[in-house]
């Protein structure tokens, strides 16, 4: 059996294509091109919007294959997962990547069972050996105190979930046309057991961490509950999102959602601001993809100042007011 | 009811320290542990065990030392604990690992729920959990934040997304993997403590199990580790500590021209 091209899973949401299915297609590009194959973007849903399915052709695609159906309207495991297994019986792709989100981290490692093949969790880079065409697949590990690189050196197709936002999509070329292909799926792959009766939307504050271009994260030394509102003043300046240390979060200053690190969420915004957060091992974790690091905290000692790309040692409760008035002097019409 | 909750042991990793002149992990002093977030599933099933009288079964794969962590999860009130422990085990990747479980909970027989932590805080992947549900062909929820109900064999369960939470049904028997939202693990009473003490743990290999050879282990792992290194996780950035309002002033601007700089404001 042959094995060729590259397959990354794409996302949507109520038929609007995500943003970590741009950033798949720049990951899937740079290794497609080194193989010398077409980049494939497998996309299920029910009604995707047609204009942005033509558009994944600009981001880098050759070809998208859709699945629409009702019971794709949502992520359920089983649809899911007999549908990618079908294409992938179907069509054989070499490689195939998925992003390390809700849907990514629950469908792929059952689809990698199913496939009997090697899945490798939440990568931040992938590349491809030379000599033997393997995907070389590296991610952190043990609290992110290690970079593991795996390889699948037999099975095929070689799978990997990729960390969201660890970067960012190509520049989009107009020139550049997908062909548009959809399948048909039978039927009796459409069922689920697992069925989706309601959803309630986060705030819209801490809609998520995960795609801010902005995180603002506070911690136990805000002291009190209340002062906490200093972190959303702050996020609302810069139109970010709120993020929590887990010691705020136990302290019930943030809702979990809002946690960063290994036992929460990790994070790739642009900015990510650190305050009040002394930076265990498990928080510098899930924050090491951030493209900046700024810190504020009275402890020069604090593991925090050894990711920063900038760190302010003095007082939090000094700091924080005067950052947040400097912010509204130069965003005047910004109401926090 | 009966409920399986399969648990790892794991080096205490969530306090470490970093060395900061080499960049590697200070190992003085880890200890092994439960995995924190198999915790919530061992607190769910025990809420469960004392709403409905659920038996809960406890597996683990690994050496005989996480034989510790069963017998801890026998004082948080699990009434049964199986340690999956041979040499043909070593070295299994995520596949190897669901199949393994898979096969161990194959032969305890009948269940109606299998309660995972959502990944373990070493390996950080997740994938045991789906994985195991794929062997078992098992409807499956991951990242569940609560368990609403349980009704006539449905139960209801709320699932975190990135952009709030879903609410799914699904028939059990089923598996769940649990988020740390969704309780408060308790301490070991002592009436647990002591059953933990005098419980026997079971054994079990290869044999036992019934399990493929092909299948388990380093050898029935499609994946390979072939390299590990340490991350470089110093950014060697600025670090300014202001002596007065002038020169927090001045720090506080240089900051904003850097965020002007990459077009954040």
């Amino acid at each position: 059996m042959e094995y060729k091209g590259v397959w990354i899973l794409g996302e949507q949401d109520e038929g609007r294509i995500k943003l970590v299915t741009l950033e798949l297609l720049k990951r899937g590009r740079a290794l497609a091109d080194k193989r010398n194959v077409p980049l494939t973007a497998i996309l299920l849903g029910e009604k995707i919007d047609a204009e942005s399915l033509k558009k994944l052709g600009h981001y880098g695609a050759d070809q998208v294959i859709v699945v629409e159906h009702p019971v794709l309207r949502y992520y359920l495991p089983e649809p899911y997962l007999n549908v990618c297994k079908v294409l992938i019986e179907k069509h054989h792709p070499e490689i195939m990547i998925a992003s390390a989100t809700t849907t990514g981290r629950s469908l792929m490692p059952a689809l990698a069972v199913k496939c009997a093949t090697g899945l490798t969790a939440d990568c931040t880079e992938l590349d491809i050996e030379e000599e033997t065409g393997n995907l070389i697949q590296t991610r952190p590990a043990i609290g992110g105190n290690i970079l593991a690189t795996i390889k699948t050196p037999v099975h095929r197709p070689q799978m990997a979930t990729v960390r969201p936002h660890s970067n960012k999509p190509l520049e989009p070329d107009p020139q550049r046309q997908a062909q548009i292909i959809y399948e048909k799926v039978d039927e009796n792959l459409l069922g689920s057991r697992v069925k989706r009766i309601g959803f309630k939307a986060n705030p819209a504050e801490t809609a998520s961490i995960q795609e801010a271009d902005v995180v603002v994260a506070g911690g136990k030394g805000f002291k009190k509950a209340e002062n906490f509102k200093m972190v959303h003043q702050l996020a609302n300046l810069l139109n970010g999102a709120v993020g929590a240390s887990r010691d705020a979060v136990d302290l019930g200053w943030a809702p979990y959602a809002a946690q960063v690190g290994l036992s929460g969420k990790t994070v790739s915004p642009k900015f990510y601001l650190a305050i009040g957060i002394s930076g265990s091992v498990q928080h510098l974790a899930g924050i090491k993809t951030a493209e900046m690091i700024a810190a504020i905290n009275n402890d020069p000692e604090a593991q925090i100042f050894q990711v920063t790309d900038f760190g302010i040692v003095a007082d939090l409760f000094e700091v924080a007011p005067l950052l947040i008035e400097k912010l509204r002097n130069h965003l005047p019409d910004k109401e926090a | 009811m009966r409920i399986i909750v399969p648990i790892k042991q794991v080096p205490e990793t969530t306090n470490v320290k970093m060395d900061p002149v080499t960049g590697t992990m200070v190992r003085e002093g880890v200890e092994a542990i439960i995995n924190p977030l198999d915790l919530y599933a061992i607190e769910a099933a025990a809420q469960l065990k004392e709403k409905f009288g659920s038996k809960i079964v406890t597996i683990s794969m690994g050496p005989a030392k996480a034989e510790e962590a069963l017998r801890e999860a026998i004082a948080m009130g699990c009434d049964e604990a199986i340690l999956l422990t041979d040499k043909a085990f070593a070295g299994a990747d995520t596949w190897a690992t669901s199949y393994t479980l898979a096969q161990a909970i194959r032969r305890i027989g009948e269940f109606d729920l299998i309660l995972c932590g959502e990944r373990a805080t070493d390996g950080d992947t997740g994938q045991v959990g789906p994985g195991i549900a794929a062997w078992l062909d098992l409807p499956f929820a991951t990242y569940v934040s609560k368990i609403e109900s349980i009704q006539d064999g449905e139960i209801i369960v709320e699932r975190m997304v990135e952009n709030g939470y879903e609410m799914l049904s699904m028939p059990m028997p089923c598996l769940l993997t649990v988020v740390k939202e969704i309780n408060y693990p308790r301490l070991p009473s002592l009436k647990g403590k002591i059953a933990a003490k005098q419980k026997q743990v079971a054994y079990w290999g290869t044999a036992e199990i019934g399990a493929q050879p092909n299948n388990i282990g380093l050898k029935g792992s499609p994946t390979r580790v072939v390299k590990i290194a340490t991350p470089q996780v110093a950014r060697f950035g600025k670090i300014v500590q202001p002596k007065d309002e002038h020169e927090l002033n001045r720090a506080l601007d240089e900051l904003i021209d850097m965020l002007k700089q990459k077009a954040i404001l």
